[in-house]
């Protein structure tokens, strides 16, 4: 085990259809969400990567040495651990981490960034960009950048910078460098606004690691196959663990990579609920959250940044503002596919507010010794919420994107600034 | 009112509405068209403007933060049509405002307006069918952009998808002023010539009048955006339409 093929067939085809062999999209869609919006300059290089992606899906070779690494260099498979101690404080269902912290960097944003950066190589693109919201998206690319010499440069809003610190001089140690942006809420959406105008200019050039579940056709999709072997490791491990499938799969969701890749081998499994967690911030008001799928909470179906999804916005159109003490959710869209599991019902989303996932944090280093992200730790709120109204038979799983070191100067702010309570 | 470029090259001007306030974005249009624009095209100002440069960015941004919306510029654009009924008159958005208030009222509305055509930046021709058909429904003319990136069969479908004229971008890149047109400009109108007899205008870096003549060596119109929205930011209030009427004069030549 550890490969991102495992035994499941792949290529565009399979990409398309889901493990059961049911159509899922067509033409980059997820239902009615997803597709293509984009300025015409990147049509081309958008057809270009979809080709080679196909190609490189078909290529053992391109398999075998993606598989190799996610081993021997990134520690895959990451551990499914039984949270014993937590579990039994809460006294309902049974609590495991899928132990995404634990890969090389910190978080599961390694698998697409190494999938992609083999795939910019066999492409013969020199020149890497990417955005990055909290960090570990931008430290993935500036490692695999590294190891593969590469030139890398990566976006980041200014206000993320200033609350991810810890990540910007990795990024810069690494070689990377690390352009701010001032626009707009100096966030997510705005680094990936920048790093789409870089690729519109130097497209001739360049390979636009995105790091989410999002973006034009075949990012979604692209990202998500990247992913998938979060949920392939964790279908096995938890059958060898337990002898069952889980009850119910918790992921955090910003852009939703994590979560897709959580998700993914187990949509066809009725039975498992999947519940994905949005940032629910300081408040309901528009501009307090990123909680895209929240009852009147601004979110509806829009186009942001490539594709057709739900987005937070007002009654003209225009994007709205979002806040999240985690810069890793702090964004006014989602990945296509989750609105599509969002519309079908097959997946649930909720959220945790700021407070909620910071106590989380305290909640999980004190029971478990595990310091997760500001990110994960949504979802280990809702799994705190969730377990004591299970059966103790039932299973819980929390997939733990991300480790939380990066956090360090949020928590000691804000933990000593709101005076969190947390019982060990 | 069909889009016509009499004296070539035929002059397209851009505007971010809005900025610095709707009342002065309809004087700088009449004082545009009255020096010789052919064609306006209004900007609808949007949150995100991925495909511009920081010149127009901040045009949006301001238009944005004093409440201007895609309703507003609707209204706008019915001015500009009834005190000057012989221009072509183009609207020009980022997709998500028009999404938002419904693709076939926008259509619906956009032709009540007075408007010729619509340029939707993030709208590729294979995601435009519900896009053509509205827009055929209500007698507009769709306007899509075409790259120097753009194979001859995406060339084309954009030819064949295009009504009133061809946009073909100069240069790979965003919104902005240049110092010099690279050859990607001729080679796009070029390859796109074999598809099409619309006109075929020129547009992203077209700063000065030089700019303009050479474009006419090889197009049918040159497209200034950033250069005008620029000269309205540094223009002292209330002297913006007399700026760039003058601006316009001398585009002309």
């Amino acid at each position: 085990m550890g490969g991102a093929t495992g035994g499941v067939p792949v290529g565009v085809t399979a990409a398309m259809v889901s493990p059961a062999g049911q159509l899922r999209s067509a033409v980059g869609r997820f239902g009615v969400y997803g597709g293509r919006y984009v300025p015409e300059t990147l049509m081309a290089a958008l057809e270009e990567l979809e080709a080679a992606y196909a190609e490189a899906q078909k290529d053992p070779a391109f398999q075998a040495e993606l598989d190799d690494l996610l081993h021997n260099y990134c520690g895959r498979p990451t551990p499914l651990y039984y949270a014993k101690r937590l579990s039994e404080n809460l006294g309902g269902a049974k609590i495991y981490f899928k132990r995404e912290d634990l890969l090389h960097t910190g978080a599961h944003k390694i698998n697409n960034a190494l999938g992609q950066g083999l795939l910019a190589q066999r492409m013969g693109k020199k020149r890497i960009i990417a955005e990055t919201g909290a960090g570990q998206h931008g430290v993935a690319t500036a490692t695999v950048c590294a190891l593969l010499g590469m030139e890398c440069v990566i976006y980041m809003g200014e206000e993320d910078m200033r609350r991810q610190e810890p990540n910007v001089y990795r990024m810069r140690l690494l070689g990377a460098e690390v352009r701010g942006v001032s626009a707009g809420s100096a966030t997510l959406k705005d680094a990936i606004s920048e790093a789409m105008r870089d690729w519109v200019t130097n497209v001739r050039s360049t390979f636009y690691i995105l790091g989410s579940a999002l973006g034009a056709h075949p990012y979604p999709m692209m990202v998500r196959d990247f992913h998938r072997v979060i949920s392939r490791e964790a279908k096995k491990q938890i059958l060898e663990q337990e002898g069952k499938l889980p009850t119910a799969i918790v992921a955090c969701v910003g852009g939703g990579s994590n979560a897709i890749g959580a998700f993914y081998e187990f949509i066809d499994d009725a039975n498992v609920q999947l519940i994905g967690v949005e940032a629910g911030g300081r408040g309901t008001a528009v501009g307090e959250h990123a909680a895209r799928f929240m009852k009147n909470g601004g979110g509806s179906p829009g186009v942001l940044q490539g594709t057709y999804s739900y987005v937070l916005q007002d009654e003209a159109g225009q994007i709205a503002l979002t806040h999240s003490v985690s810069a890793g959710l702090d964004y006014a869209s989602v990945g296509p596919e989750h609105a599509m599991l969002h519309d079908s019902g097959r997946a649930t989303y909720t959220l945790a507010t700021d407070d909620e996932a910071l106590k989380a944090v305290v909640t999980l280093a004190r029971t478990e010794g595990i310091l997760p992200a500001l990110e994960s730790a949504h979802a280990v709120a809702e799994a705190i919420k969730l377990a004591p109204k299970m059966a103790k038979t039932d299973v819980l799983m929390v997939n733990l994107s991300g480790r939380g070191d990066k956090d360090m100067g949020i928590l000691v702010k804000e933990l000593d600034l709101k005076r969190v309570e947390a019982k060990g | 009112m069909p889009i016509e470029f009499k004296k070539k090259p035929g002059l397209v001007a851009y505007l971010t509405a809005g900025d610095p306030d709707l009342a002065t974005t309809r004087d700088i249009a009449l004082a545009a068209i009255d020096n010789g624009a052919d064609v306006i095209e209004l900007g609808v100002p949007f949150s995100d403007p991925l495909a511009d440069g920081p010149v127009i960015q901040r045009a949006s941004e301001r238009a944005v933060a004093k409440g201007t919306t895609l309703t507003d510029v609707l209204a706008l654009a019915k001015e500009i049509r009834a005190a000057r009924p012989q221009a072509g008159l183009i609207l020009f958005s980022y997709l998500n405002p028009v999404l938002r208030l419904g693709m076939k009222d926008f259509c619906a509305r956009a032709a009540e307006a007075g408007a010729d055509g619509v340029l939707l930046t993030d709208m590729i021709v294979e995601e435009a069918g519900e896009y053509l058909e509205a827009m055929n429904a209500n007698k507009l003319a769709p306007v899509f952009l075409a790259a120097p990136t753009s194979p001859d069969v995406r060339l084309k479908a954009i030819a064949e998808a295009s009504q009133g004229f061809v946009y073909a971008i100069s240069r790979v890149g965003i919104t902005g002023t240049q110092s010099s047109l690279t050859g990607d400009a001729s080679q796009v109108v070029t390859r796109l010539r074999q598809f099409t007899e619309l006109p075929i205008a020129v547009g992203f870096g077209i700063s000065n009048a030089q700019h303009v003549r050479a474009v006419g060596e090889f197009a049918d119109a040159a497209v200034v955006g950033s250069a005008l929205v620029q000269l309205i930011e540094k223009t002292p209030r209330g002297q913006e339409a007399e700026a760039v009427g003058r601006f316009v004069a001398e585009l002309r030549g």
